[in-house]
């Protein structure tokens, strides 16, 4: 089955879902903040797409103003796939809502992009580091950071 | 003691004249136990190393232990990340003496590939002593085979009374620090370069790392 057009989707979670603004990334759906969730269990539920799986959550910085995270989705069931989304955050101060009640898949993936990058996700079951140890001070993956001169 | 003409001549006439360091290091160069690990991809080489194409039995050292009380010899195989590095040198203070370590790789010696990164340290050698420096990336089983001869000439030329004598001992174990490990190097092993041509972070950012104690 061929995968559905981010122009169809657009329509469909607009009709959908009244008040959530969508715009066309390419080949990408920008979500707001406010309505990553309901656009998530919307694609998950919906039979003609069933996003059934979430193959990749990572994010991207974008100094000095803004972290974009990034979510490919596929459908195992109807064999179509990926759809991207993207939803832009504040720099100073990431949050949006976890998809872990939705993919169980994005447990360490959002750990990870929380660990490297900062974004808190409201809502998941078990926020922690899982690559840098507790402790740890900062997200190296933020392109203003600046490691440790280890001869110092 | 006879000299080597006098063993010549005499092995010729069916006499074996040895001394007891010859014939203690002769035994202890060609039963060298290495540590069983693997770090990264140079563990590969490692195991083709071992495996029946390069034989590393040829040369004594088949016997990977799991254990560092019966191992001899530490092969850090591969990029030794900050996280590692604290269980790395703890092996190394629970192996028996007299024991030895190889640095296989470019990640090992110095960080390799990720010399500029965040979370990798440059070069095993700043926390315990290494025997043998292999390059390359990863090294071939016939770089890391040459290493390991190069070990056994190095025990075999040193008195084993003398090897004793210098007990290496244990060394500090490094601890996580907000931006790094704590301390950066055990000064009594490794001291940093005064300059170095590639010194491109002392060069870009004067001030240095912020976080922790530097040494």
């Amino acid at each position: 089955m061929s995968a559905p057009a981010p122009e169809e989707l657009k329509a469909f979670l607009e009709q959908q879902l009244p008040g959530v603004t969508l715009s066309q990334d390419a080949l990408a759906l920008a979500v707001l903040p406010r309505d990553l969730a309901d656009v998530c269990r919307v694609l998950k539920d919906t039979e003609r797409f069933r996003f059934d799986y979430l193959s990749n959550l990572t994010a991207v910085d974008y100094p000095p103003d803004s972290i974009v995270v990034v979510y490919h989705l596929y459908s195992m069931h109807h064999r179509h796939g990926p759809l991207a989304l993207k939803v832009t955050l504040p720099r100073s101060a990431p949050a949006v809502a976890s998809v872990t009640p939705i993919w169980r898949a994005a447990e360490f993936q959002e750990r990870e992009v929380y660990d490297l990058y900062g974004v808190t996700f409201e809502g998941h079951p078990d926020l922690r580091r899982i690559l840098m140890w507790d402790g740890f001070d900062g997200h190296p993956m933020r392109k203003d950071y600046v490691p440790e001169d280890q001869n110092a | 003691m006879a000299d080597d003409g006098l063993k010549s001549e005499l092995q010729k006439q069916g006499v074996f004249v040895t001394t007891w360091d010859d014939l203690v290091n002769w035994g202890r160069s060609n039963s060298i136990w290495p540590l069983q690990f693997g770090l990264a991809c140079c563990a590969i080489e490692m195991i083709a190393s071992a495996a029946s194409r390069y034989d590393i039995a040829r040369f004594g050292s088949e016997i990977f232990r799991a254990s560092p009380r019966q191992a001899d010899l530490m092969i850090v195989a591969g990029t030794v990340t900050k996280k590692m590095a604290p269980q790395v040198v703890r092996l190394y203070n629970q192996m028996a003496e007299p024991k030895y370590v190889i640095s296989m790789g470019a990640c090992a010696t110095s960080g390799g590939p990720f010399h500029r990164g965040y979370n990798v340290l440059k070069g095993i050698d700043r926390y315990i002593p290494v025997d043998v420096y292999i390059p390359g990336c990863p090294p071939t089983p016939q770089a890391l085979l040459d290493g390991l001869q190069r070990l056994q000439e190095r025990i075999r030329s040193r008195p084993m009374g003398r090897v004793m004598d210098e007990k290496r001992g244990e060394y500090p174990v490094p601890e996580f620090g907000p931006r790094g490990l704590e301390p950066r190097y055990t000064p009594q092993v490794w001291q940093p370069p005064a300059s170095h041509p590639f010194d491109y972070q002392r060069a870009a950012r004067p001030e240095g790392g912020s976080g922790g104690g530097a040494a």
